[in-house]
């Protein structure tokens, strides 16, 4: 499969998302947020990072960003899109999933590896995920707080569309402990914490993470 | 030049962190009294002139930009000057 990796400016994480994705066996195509163009790839990354230096709100100016209008074309019409950190940001911006993110309640930036609770093994970024399976995967972020009104809220869990939650510990104050979201299509995937940097046992915290960009390949079979 | 102003506050349901840590400065510094801080964001538009289009256009980009509605409220008011 061919995978886009999109870089904004202030984005940090996309060569490990690049990484992440030839580790899982796939073809990486890097895309740039100026650009019109999605190369004919399969499915696009939003990698973490600081794009626009965080400027009005995290991920409130790369939403407007040229490529974003094909990003969100695409997710519209079934293209996996996965959104990790910054790129969950802006991926709520865009309004292609539901909620919003704030500060973390405790106003600390936080980095530390964290357990997670796969709950949606059916998205097209976790089949390679038992239900219920626990992972390990680092959690940086400052603004990381999930939010949603308590109809989002309750129609989120009703409708299984939590992908991935906080186990032991809630790092950032998020409502129902909630990690990571899906859209109702379960394309779309928004995830606070990094499963790209949990691809190689030699710098990660493990090889937990690589299950999200495995996935894939049960999208086309 | 006409100023357009736009104030963009969290809504009163969502928790504002940095409110809230200006809220515990305070007593370091010697205020007392005051209960609760809410802390949002003030954009100063300058405008050719003030009309209902260009108010209209204003409470678009607003509504669409300057503020997220899922967590935030905003209000558009032309500053007399």
């Amino acid at each position: 499969m061919k995978v886009g990796v999109v870089t904004f400016p202030g984005t940090l994480d996309d060569v490990d998302a690049q990484r992440a994705v030839r580790i899982a066996g796939h073809e990486v195509v890097a895309l740039w947020h100026g650009d019109h163009d999605l190369q004919g790839v399969d499915a696009v990354i939003l990698p973490g990072g600081f794009s626009y230096g965080d400027y009005l709100r995290c991920g409130a100016i790369s939403r407007f960003a040229p490529i974003m209008t094909d990003v969100i074309a695409g997710a519209q019409q079934g293209l996996p899109v996965l959104g990790i950190c910054n790129g969950f940001q802006i991926l709520v911006e865009a309004h292609l999933l539901p909620g919003g993110l704030l500060r973390n309640d405790h106003r600390k930036f936080i980095c530390r590896d964290q357990t997670l609770r796969i709950e949606n093994s059916s998205t097209a970024w976790t089949s390679s995920f038992e239900q219920g399976q626990e992972i390990v995967v680092p959690l940086k972020n400052g603004e990381g707080q999930y939010v949603a009104d308590a109809d989002t809220l309750a129609r989120l869990e009703g409708e299984g569309r939590v992908v991935a939650r906080y186990v032991d510990v809630n790092p950032n104050g998020s409502l129902n402990d909630i990690a990571g979201i899906t859209n109702e299509r379960g394309n779309v995937v928004g995830l606070m914490p990094h499963p790209e940097h949990a691809v190689e046992a030699l710098t990660g915290a493990g090889t937990d993470g690589l299950g999200f960009f495995t996935s894939l390949a049960g999208v086309l079979a | 030049m006409p100023r357009v102003v736009v104030d963009v506050m969290p809504k009163p349901e969502i928790l504002d962190p940095q409110g809230k840590a200006v809220l515990g400065a305070l007593p370091r510094l010697g205020f007392t009294g005051v209960s609760e801080v809410r802390q949002g964001k003030r954009f100063e538009l300058e405008v050719p002139e003030v009309t209902d289009a260009v108010l209209a256009d204003i409470e678009k980009l607003a509504d669409t930009f300057l503020a997220n509605t899922v967590i935030e409220n905003y209000t558009v008011r032309v500053e007399q000057r």
